[in-house]
């Protein structure tokens, strides 16, 4: 008997902290959402579900019907991401690839140095490419000598030489490439590592050229992993203002999340700060529990 | 070339080249950054000359001699240890206990637990600040709010983490440990907690590193200018900076957790070995 509840006393403190700074935070959000405001914007939650207020909640959703500010900047977001998730499967699977498959005895120091931009510190990883793109830096320099410069100019990609910190749309899709890219790697190295390579034998002997096999048996293996890798760096850029600040700090490539910093904390409007958080929250929600549940069958997998 | 045409994907030429580029490209910026933390003259663009002036050298401007430098710093680091002293303890028992407690309940406490990994920061940003400014108003924002919202999100690497090591531990010496008479407290002081040891190490400088590396959450639950931290400073003063300072401030914190990260993961190998190792390396990826 006495085993039994040990277990929960333990478990208790974490839950009761979690419940509190997560559970309730989270309620916080919907209250002051779908709350009200004084005479000089504060907010004021309600905090009994029948006494909810969808007023600015409404006023918000009608922005985004009417195709008003809101509207553009989430329809941006959207379009930033999925180019920035685009490119980082591109650069991504082919790295991950290397380091699964092919990279022999240098696997290992692949792997370190893979996982290494995790505990660089993002801010310092975006300061790197500040000092870089400055005007007179060494990588605004380097990207004029080799003809990037003059062919993003042509693509309309960039609006004057040397100009790549001034509200290139550009910059911070690269930017958001660099910084979430190595969240991608990771979980598809793991997946690429885990196929059997006797199923890709199986293939060859069976007549299969190697693209053949890569098509037909690797890449489909790797699907999981691949989901699993994008909704990871999707939910971070979805909420990301600070790139966007730093690299290009214009508000023509603000993002949702910039939005969301200027009402809720710099703390003109809380209560729509409140709203658009909560309205985010519930689209990642999806994505959310669509992770949670891969990673689960994945552990459930290895434990059997 | 020709043969590379016709099979890219048999013996890979073009892979490793891929590979490569990208480790130059996700390495190399932040080394140049590093190395102009050493640069002799003000510039963060022009190379002119090694020195430790942005260090210690430089009366006023040095991370060393100036106030807000040397004040985000320490604020940087008394947080991490705070998170660290509560999250680490606050993990483990509930690592334990999901571990081994089954029946009602648990299910949803093992999604709670997860759930702090895949929400975004700014989420949970603006959900604690407005918990601090609506219903805790006598915590306020500040230190205490910063702290408990760092915990927040590096208990769940705890969780995993710990859970992890349990799972290859294997419940055998428990129960054997049970069938010689020894009393459940007993079992957990004597027996798993030892055996728990490298995982716990490990986790504690994981949520370390967390704390040093953290933005967002901190941001959202800073008070004054004394609640700066070097994550905050690099944001607000990355565009402007005057000096390299600011370059060797983020030096001087990546030197810091990326030593904390290496040693621990020595000692691991020692003690946990190579397997153990492994372990951690696959909870590193949650």
């Amino acid at each position: 008997m006495e085993s039994r509840w040990i277990w929960r006393i333990l478990a208790a403190p974490g839950v009761v902290w979690l419940s509190v700074f997560f559970l309730v935070a989270m309620y916080t959000v919907l209250c002051v959402a779908l709350g009200n405001q004084d005479t000089l914007n504060q907010p004021i939650p309600f905090w009994n579900p029948l006494d909810w207020n969808v007023g600015y909640l409404i006023e918000t959703l009608k922005d985004f019907w009417n195709r008003g500010p809101f509207y553009t900047v989430f329809v941006r977001t959207v379009v930033f991401v999925f180019v920035a998730m685009g490119l980082s499967l591109l650069i991504g699977y082919p790295v991950a690839y290397y380091a699964a498959r092919h990279a022999g005895r240098w696997r290992g120091l692949v792997l370190l140095l893979l996982v290494l931009p995790f505990w660089i510190n993002y801010l310092m990883r975006m300061l790197a490419w500040i000092n870089l793109l400055s005007p007179d830096g060494w990588g605004t320099r380097f990207l004029h000598t080799i003809g990037i410069e003059a062919l993003f100019e042509k693509l309309g990609l960039l609006s004057q030489d040397g100009g790549w910190l001034n509200g290139q749309a550009s910059s911070v899709v690269i930017a958001l490439v660099y910084g979430y890219i190595p969240f991608l790697i990771l979980p598809l190295y793991a997946a690429l590592d885990r196929i059997d390579q006797r199923h890709i034998e199986a293939a060859r002997d069976l007549g299969a050229s190697p693209f053949a096999a890569f098509r037909r048996v690797t890449l489909p293996l790797s699907v999981p992993g691949i989901l699993a890798g994008v909704v990871l760096i999707a939910l971070p850029m979805f909420g990301d203002y600070y790139t966007q600040d730093l690299i290009s700090a214009s508000p023509r490539t603000n993002m949702i999340g910039n939005q969301i910093d200027e009402f809720a904390r710099q703390g003109s409007q809380k209560t729509v700060g409140a709203v658009l958080t909560m309205l985010l929250a519930l689209v990642l929600l999806v994505l959310m529990f669509y992770y949670l549940r891969t990673t689960r069958r994945a552990d459930l997998e290895r434990a059997r | 070339m020709l043969t590379w045409l016709r099979n890219p994907w048999g013996r890979p030429r073009f892979l490793p080249l891929v590979a490569g580029l990208y480790i130059l490209w996700s390495v190399v910026p932040v080394a140049i950054a590093i190395l102009f933390a050493f640069n002799a003259g003000r510039s963060r663009t022009t190379w002119q000359g090694f020195s430790f002036r942005w260090f210690w050298q430089d009366p006023d401007l040095s991370v060393f001699h100036d106030d807000a430098l040397q004040g985000a710093l320490k604020h940087t680091l008394v947080l991490a240890l705070i998170s660290v002293l509560i999250a680490t303890p606050l993990g483990v028992t509930l690592a334990l206990g999901l571990q081994r407690w089954r029946g009602r309940g648990s299910g949803t406490v093992n999604v709670l637990m997860l759930l702090p990994l895949v929400t975004p920061e700014i989420v949970m940003g603006v959900a604690l600040l407005l918990l601090f400014l609506q219903v805790f108003t006598t915590i306020g924002l500040g230190t205490p709010a910063q702290a408990i919202g760092q915990i927040t999100f590096s208990l769940s690497y705890v969780v995993v983490m710990v859970r992890g090591r349990l799972v290859s531990i294997g419940p055998e010496y428990e129960e054997a440990a049970a069938d010689l008479g020894a009393r459940p407290f007993d079992v957990l002081y004597r027996v798993l907690l030892p055996l728990l040891a490298p995982a716990i190490l490990a986790s504690a400088a994981v949520v370390f590193a967390l704390s040093i590396d953290d933005f967002v959450v901190t941001q959202y639950l800073s008070g004054d200018a004394s609640t700066t931290t070097v994550s905050m400073l690099l944001y607000s003063s990355a565009r402007g900076a005057p000096t390299p300072a600011l370059n060797a401030l983020a030096t001087i914190s990546l030197a810091i957790t990326l030593g904390t990260l290496a040693l621990v993961f020595i000692v691991y190998r020692r003690f946990a070995g190579a397997e153990g190792a492994e372990a951690v390396a696959a909870g590193l990826e949650v």
